[in-house]
């Protein structure tokens, strides 16, 4: 019994306190005639032969209701679902029966019973698709070329970098970290770019950091649990897993582009966006170089890194929740540390132990190599 | 309170796509084109009613309603002296109150007498007006007439600008005769404007000083037989700034958006109409009048038994300028005119309404 007094005491007492400030309300002087904040944002978006549909998250303190939506500075009829005022964090459809233009842009106010209007513009009206509709297979084919095929042409190097002695292979892995390093940087930014447009209520800045730790080191453990250290088959599927999730991301956001609208056109893009992922198939077939790996091991691990990306895409498409993008980008960025640590890991065992040759101008050269590479073919993908 | 951008990632996203995507936008379009000739969902968001406010306003609660507003004159009460002259008092307070404007959105007005547009104050020139006015707000607040006055009762800071709680009596003679306005001239003068301080006075002439055309003078003299023919109505061109960020979010005739397009204006097709607009939009330089299918003659500021501009069907007028309009229906096909600002921005954020012409 003084066991259950010591666990209940406290609780009891967390409430009492709770129920003290409530009645006191000492923040009641604060508020005083003060309008209660809005905050609404919108989360997702489709464009159709039916006009336009939003899915609109409320930030506010309070329930907020959309009591008139502009569109292009002007009144239009619009239909919630479901009605009524939107209960902190809940969300609600807005569609608008609205004649938008194809390639031109549109604005959108959503205004509150207060008047106070919050805005959002479609950059580059273009349908978006109807839960994939007929357009799937198309969709998976642009995934292929996003992810898979590139990696399948960065593995075609296996064969080279396997005649190199274990000197140019210490240099080959630090590429590799490099490589990877660049990957983790910028797939962490894509997560806290994802997080910036999530509701702010969800703290999704500070969950991208604690997933991505989470996840590294939840992979780490397994890792070492596994094996004491890993083999350099496992490290290859860890690697592949890593880039994987990268290329989800990658999918996600290319996808969520489409349905957002904003389009650019340029195929010399294709070209860059290959060049940049053949260096993810490098990556992963550079632990490897001791192995005889079959080819259905290599297809398998083409296959983890890289058919993500259609997937990815396909759920970019029907436009995720930011803080669902969010999520993703930050286990990826995870995986990859984890990856990144069993390199660095790999790299001091081989060539820093006691009587290890020490080639430090060669791993230094092949992790600075490796990020000039990637982010030189990223500079293409970014013109 | 923009929502987030497009992130870089998004936009290189789209680069290939373009590319590869040639196919699925072709197919997209022609569906589109196609879709614009057969399917009702286009028609309706092609159609006039889809441009509108959702739901309805709740004028009991408001206390005042747009239709009634426009034939609602304040004639005030009368007294005659032992010269013979008549003396006219009003009696307007200024009150704090949170209105209705469109459907669900709420605007924390400053108002005379609980209402925006003010009372449409209705006088006879050459009469005395004593407007009795009360400070019931939280602010100071004034009325300013457009008359012809002395510098004291101007309704400026110092000459009848009075705090919460006090009270003021304006007085002068009421004229020239026209369509006029008053509005708080307390600073800073755009917030009290477009809080909703302002209001119509109208002067109508005297026949007896206007031997030269007294049948027109009966015409505009309220209470006439002459008068009776017409169908008169007054229309306070106004917008509100619900954000405080100077620009309107929503634009009106007599306050309340799209009020006279979801249930037009009903006019017998056989008696003259008979308009005084008065411009008070604030923040925007000039607001407009245009009606369909038809023309009218128009007066500028009323001043005159003359029109200043005939057989016209637009007229812009800057703030605080105002004008009668006339015009008439007769022999005219029955059905919907519409009439609206040829600010198409002002009309699409509701000022757009409908005279319904019946036989």
């Amino acid at each position: 019994m003084p066991g259950m007094i010591r666990v209940l005491g406290p609780f009891m007492l967390i409430v009492l306190v709770a129920a003290v400030f409530l009645k006191l309300d000492p923040l009641s002087r604060f508020q005083d005639s003060v309008p209660p904040a809005e905050q609404l944002m919108v989360e997702r978006i489709t464009i159709d032969d039916d006009g336009l549909s939003f899915l609109v998250r409320s930030e506010g303190a309070e329930a907020v209701s959309i009591a008139q939506v502009q569109v292009d500075g002007a009144y239009w009829r619009f239909q919630q679902t479901p009605p009524g005022p939107i209960a902190r964090l809940g969300a609600v459809w807005v569609h608008i029966p609205y004649p938008w233009v194809h390639g031109e842009a549109h604005h959108v106010a959503f205004l509150t019973g207060t008047g106070t209007p919050f805005e959002y513009s479609i950059d580059v009206a273009v349908p978006t698709a109807q839960g994939l509709g007929g357009d799937w297979l198309f969709y998976g084919l642009v995934g292929l070329f996003v992810g898979f095929v590139p990696v399948v042409l960065g593995m075609l190097f296996f064969p080279a970098i396997r005649q190199a002695g274990p000197e140019t292979m210490g240099f080959v892995l630090a590429l590799t970290m490099g490589l990877l390093g660049y990957l983790f940087v910028d797939t962490l930014a894509e997560g806290l770019d994802f997080a910036e447009e999530a509701a702010e209520s969800f703290s999704m800045r500070e969950m991208v950091w604690i997933v991505m730790l989470l996840t590294g080191a939840t992979l780490f453990l397994i890792g070492r649990r596994l094996n004491n250290g890993l083999s350099p088959v496992m490290l290859a599927w860890t690697i592949a897993l890593g880039i994987g999730l990268h290329n989800l991301g990658e999918g996600l956001a290319i996808g969520g582009a489409l349905a957002g609208g904003a389009v650019a056109l340029g195929s010399f893009l294709v070209i860059g966006f290959t060049l940049h992922n053949i260096t993810e198939g490098i990556g992963i077939v550079a632990p490897l170089t001791g192995e005889k790996p079959g080819l259905p091991l290599l297809g398998g691990l083409a296959a983890l890194a890289g058919l993500p990306a259609v997937l990815g895409l396909w759920l970019g498409v029907q436009a995720i929740s930011p803080h669902w993008g969010a999520v993703a980008m930050a286990v990826g960025a995870g995986a990859i540390l984890q990856v990144l640590i069993e390199i660095a890991l790999i790299i001091r065992r081989r060539y820093f132990g006691e009587s290890a040759a020490r080639p430090v101008g060669g791993i230094v050269a092949g992790g600075t190599l490796g990020l000039v590479i990637i982010y030189a073919t990223s500079l293409i993908v970014t013109a | 309170m923009n929502f987030p951008r497009l992130s870089r990632r998004n936009l290189l996203g789209t680069g290939f796509l373009g590319s590869l995507l040639g196919l699925s936008a072709t197919r997209a379009s022609t569906a589109l084109a196609a879709s614009e000739s057969h399917s009702s969902a286009m028609y309706d968001k092609h159609a006039m009613g889809a441009m509108m406010t959702v739901g309805e306003v709740d004028h009991a609660r408001n206390g005042f309603d747009p239709h009634a507003m426009l034939t609602d004159w304040d004639r005030g009460t009368t007294s005659v002296g032992a010269d013979g002259r008549v003396t006219r008092e009003f009696e307007v307070t200024a009150e704090d109150k949170e209105i209705e404007i469109a459907p669900g959105i709420f605007f924390p007005a400053w108002t005379y007498n609980g209402r925006v547009p003010g009372p449409s104050l209705r006088a006879t020139e050459g009469e005395r007006l004593r407007i009795v006015f009360r400070n019931h707000g939280s602010m100071p607040h004034s009325m300013h007439f457009h008359g012809i006055h002395g510098a004291s009762m101007d309704g400026v800071a110092g000459a009848g600008e009075i705090a919460p709680g006090e009270e003021f009596v304006y007085e002068f003679d009421a004229r020239p005769f026209g369509c006029h306005l008053y509005h708080c001239h307390s600073i800073p003068l755009k917030r009290h404007l477009h809080k909703g301080l302002y209001g119509a006075f109208i002067v109508d002439p005297d026949p007896e000083r206007h031997p030269e055309a007294g049948d027109v003078a009966r015409s505009r003299l309220l209470g006439t037989p002459e008068n009776a023919a017409w169908q008169e109505m007054v229309m306070v061109m106004n917008g509100f700034d619900t954000n405080f960020d100077e620009e309107n979010e929503v634009y009106a005739v007599n306050t309340v958006a799209h009020a006279y397009s979801k249930k037009p204006i009903v006019v017998d097709r056989d008696r003259p109409i008979r308009i005084y607009l008065i411009n008070i939009t604030e923040f925007d330089p000039i607001n407009s009048f245009h009606i369909h299918g038809n023309f009218f003659d128009y007066f500028d500021h009323g001043t005159t038994l003359e029109p200043t501009s005939r057989i016209i069907d637009t007229v812009m007028l800057c703030q605080a300028q105002r004008g009668i309009i006339e015009m008439s229906f007769k022999d005219f096909e029955p059905g919907n005119y519409m009439f609206h600002a040829h600010q198409a921005e002002f009309a699409e954020l509701g000022w757009m309404s409908h005279f319904e012409v019946r036989a």
